[in-house]
């Protein structure tokens, strides 16, 4: 396999190193689950989260990946950073990219940031933690190896994406792993919440949520910015888009006894998913967390080397 | 004064409708005549195996002076115009402060003339600081040397606006330019929206916000009795639009950049900021739509929407990248594809660049007639050459086309007879 210099996105991922960080991963899960949650592997390594978007779960996982790894893990978010005083997205990598670290993790609201950024920061690894409405790789490995626990081989597996996939990074990596992996997606959502021929990812489009339902593995549903309301016209109401669109335990019920819940978070109870589907035994959610930094550790390891020499 | 005398080229006139190996007689800075003359010349031009031809007429250019020097002035402006074949230009008012004062227009002119090197035609804004809401002064705007009016980098959005603006600039024979976009469909867009924006995870500017918004101004200008022109017209459903229109009698008229009849949305899988414009590089069905256009006369003139831009603009990311190419110093290899496909004669080509937009715009110029100013350009079609943005004329370096090859290259470029640029130098 070719060593990654950095993870822009699943597009740029074979099914062979999708399947290798996946394992990598699943080989770290056991680590996080000992008293003594530690390990040499990046030791003397530096990785820098820039994140310019909030986010608690992503930084946390990518921060505790490292630091269990032994590394030197360096927070910045914007809110403190730079950009403040009107210092660019490239001025602020570059600069830490003068620093030397071995990684820079980077969220970003704009689209392609890290393809952007690559192409002046020649030696330090790139990991992309969101990007926009473009990829989230990670997510994606993370709920792959969720997957891999909980069904097994995903070739010809049905996983169901449901809400806000015009905007959602998570359903359009998804959308590039089943390519990959063999496994379909249907897409679930009102035509205002889609986005352009969205079906040439070779996925089959629903509006209606029962009718996708039956035959689905997994019921993935994404999070609603409920603010997108209001200000976009995108639906009328959080009342009739639950109706319509949300998980309640009698669509989950309609779905096949094995067919499972999953959702990148954070959640919105009552929105997008029923507090009772929410934690129900067939919720997948909190594994997802979990695996979520077990897939950082591998590929901060194969990104940062320590795991291929 | 002395006669110069250009010899032995291929002579093209689409204006008087010559097409023929001749010479080109100069005398006291207008065009002699055409052929045969007797006379001596004291200076001749060598121009066997080349292309003789009247200065090309741009209709849409972003000289960014004043207030945005640092992006183009009238003075680096003017040697990518002469560079490329480009004798008259007509820039945008979007400039700061905006052409919307006659003072400002006076500014520009005689700023272009201190230069000398192009002739610069300003258009004036149709509304006051582009705002959409009020009407500049269009006679006094007139009166010093605007050539037509727009808003460009802004559509006139409010219908009602609109409607005033097609009738009054009407009411004096004045052009109104739209550059057409509905803005309530476009806003926060930042390429083609589409299987490519999908993929990019970027925000889409739909086709269907330039067809709304040329189709609410055919309305309108047949409402108005008015002459309305459609700016870099990029979609297959405007260019059918204004087929119709025209097909109807009214007075609707349009120009093509040759980046949206070259280029498709491809160029920015890479997130290549470099390709993105507003209007945006559409789909293949597009760029042949406005292919068909441009041959079945849709489409009058080829102008380029020169918009140089800084790169501290353009470096920040495919969305907050600023809109704009340059496109002076690629205007003619460019174009000369729409020949070497078939689609317009090298004479037809010609018009579209030279007598078309001249006349759109009122200008003496883009003919060799007897007694007009001698704007002449010679050009070699089959000289390949490798566009390097980094030896461009324009101060800025934002094309889509570094590094590829060139088919096509200006050699000389008069002005009023004298010559601005030869052999790859402008001269004075």
């Amino acid at each position: 396999m070719t060593p990654l210099k950095h993870l822009f996105g699943i597009a740029e991922l074979d099914r062979y190193q999708i399947e290798y960080l996946v394992n990598l991963g699943d080989s770290f899960i056991d680590l996080s689950r000992r008293p003594i949650k530690k390990a040499p592997t990046l030791r003397g390594k530096t990785v820098i989260n820039l994140f310019f978007e909030n986010s608690t779960r992503t930084r946390t996982s990518f921060e505790i990946a490292g630091k269990r790894l032994s590394a030197d893990v360096i927070n910045i978010s914007a809110s403190t950073s730079a950009t403040k005083k009107g210092e660019t997205l490239l001025d602020t990598a570059q600069t830490l990219a003068a620093m030397q670290p071995h990684a820079l993790v980077i969220r970003h609201s704009l689209a392609g940031a890290c393809h952007f950024l690559a192409g002046y920061l020649p030696s330090t690894a790139i990991i992309n933690a969101g990007d926009g409405a473009h990829e989230h790789p990670t997510q994606i490995l993370t709920d792959l190896l969720t997957l891999k626990h909980a069904i097994g081989d995903m070739d010809g597996r049905v996983v169901t994406i449901v809400g806000d996939i015009a905007h959602s990074r998570v359903a359009r990596s998804h959308m590039l792993a089943a390519q990959r992996l063999g496994y379909h997606v249907r897409l679930v959502a009102p035509k205002t919440l889609l986005p352009a021929q969205v079906e040439r990812y070779g996925c089959q489009v629903f509006h209606d949520f029962d009718a996708a339902i039956p035959g689905s593995d997994v019921l993935y549903m994404l999070r609603v910015q409920t603010e997108r309301l209001t200000s976009n016209c995108d639906f009328p109401s959080i009342r009739e888009y639950h109706e319509a669109y949300g998980l309640n335990r009698h669509r989950l019920e309609a779905a096949g006894a094995g067919a499972l819940v999953m959702h990148p978070g954070p959640i919105n109870r009552g929105v997008e998913i029923a507090t009772d589907v929410a934690d129900s035994a067939r919720s997948r959610i909190l594994d997802q967390v979990e695996h979520g930094v077990a897939v950082r550790m591998a590929v901060l390891t194969a990104l940062c080397g320590g795991g291929e020499e | 004064m002395s006669m110069l005398r250009i010899s032995g080229g291929r002579v093209i006139d689409p204006a008087n409708g010559i097409d023929k190996v001749c010479d080109v007689w100069i005398e006291n800075g207008k065009v002699a005549g055409v052929g045969t003359l007797k006379g001596k010349a004291a200076e001749t031009i060598d121009a066997s195996g080349k292309i003789v031809c009247p200065g090309f007429v741009d209709m849409h250019v972003h000289l960014r002076e004043p207030g945005q020097e640092w992006k183009e002035d009238i003075a680096s402006g003017s040697r990518a115009a002469v560079a490329g074949g480009v004798t008259s230009m007509a820039c945008m008012p979007n400039t700061q402060p905006r052409l919307d004062h006659a003072g400002v227009v006076r500014q520009v002119i005689e700023r272009a003339r201190e230069v000398g090197l192009c002739r610069v035609h300003p258009i004036a804004a149709v509304s006051k600081n582009l705002e959409g809401k009020e009407l500049t002064e269009m006679r006094e705007l007139v009166r010093a040397g605007a050539v037509a009016f727009s808003d460009d980098g802004r559509p006139i959005w409010h219908a009602g606006v609109m409607r005033k603006a097609l009738e009054y600039a009407s009411t004096f024979d004045f052009l109104v330019i739209q550059h057409a976009e509905e803005l309530a469909l476009t806003e926060g867009g930042a390429v083609n929206e589409g299987w490519i924006s999908t993929q990019l995870g970027v925000s889409g500017i739909p086709a269907a916000g330039e067809d709304a918004m040329v189709a609410r101004d055919i309305m309108l200008a047949r409402l108005a009795g008015a002459r309305y022109h459609v700016a870099h017209i990029s979609t297959a459903g405007a260019v059918e639009l204004v087929r119709q229109a025209r097909r109807q009698g009214l007075q609707v008229t349009a120009e093509a950049a040759p980046h949206h009849f070259a280029l498709t949305e491809d160029e920015v899988l890479n997130y290549n900021a470099d390709a993105k414009m507003n209007p945006p590089l559409r789909t293949e069905a597009d760029r042949l739509a406005v292919i068909a256009g441009l041959g079945d006369g849709t489409i009058d003139a080829i102008a380029t929407d020169h918009a140089p831009h800084h790169e501290d603009d353009k470096r920040c990311g495919l969305s907050c990248a600023a809109f704009g190419v340059v496109g002076l110093e690629t205007l003619l290899p460019v174009s000369l594809d729409l020949v070497r496909g078939g689609v317009l004669s090298l004479p037809e080509l010609i018009a579209k660049m030279t007598v078309n937009p001249a006349r759109l715009l009122g200008l003496d110029a883009g003919t060799l007639g007897p007694g007009y100013p001698a704007d002449i350009t010679i050009f070699d079609e089959q000289a390949r050459w490798t566009l390097d943005r980094e030896k461009l004329f324009s101060r800025s370096r934002n094309t889509p086309w570094h590094g590829r090859q060139m088919t096509g290259r200006v050699t000389h470029t008069l002005l009023d007879g004298r010559v601005v640029f030869a052999d790859g130098a402008v001269v004075g």
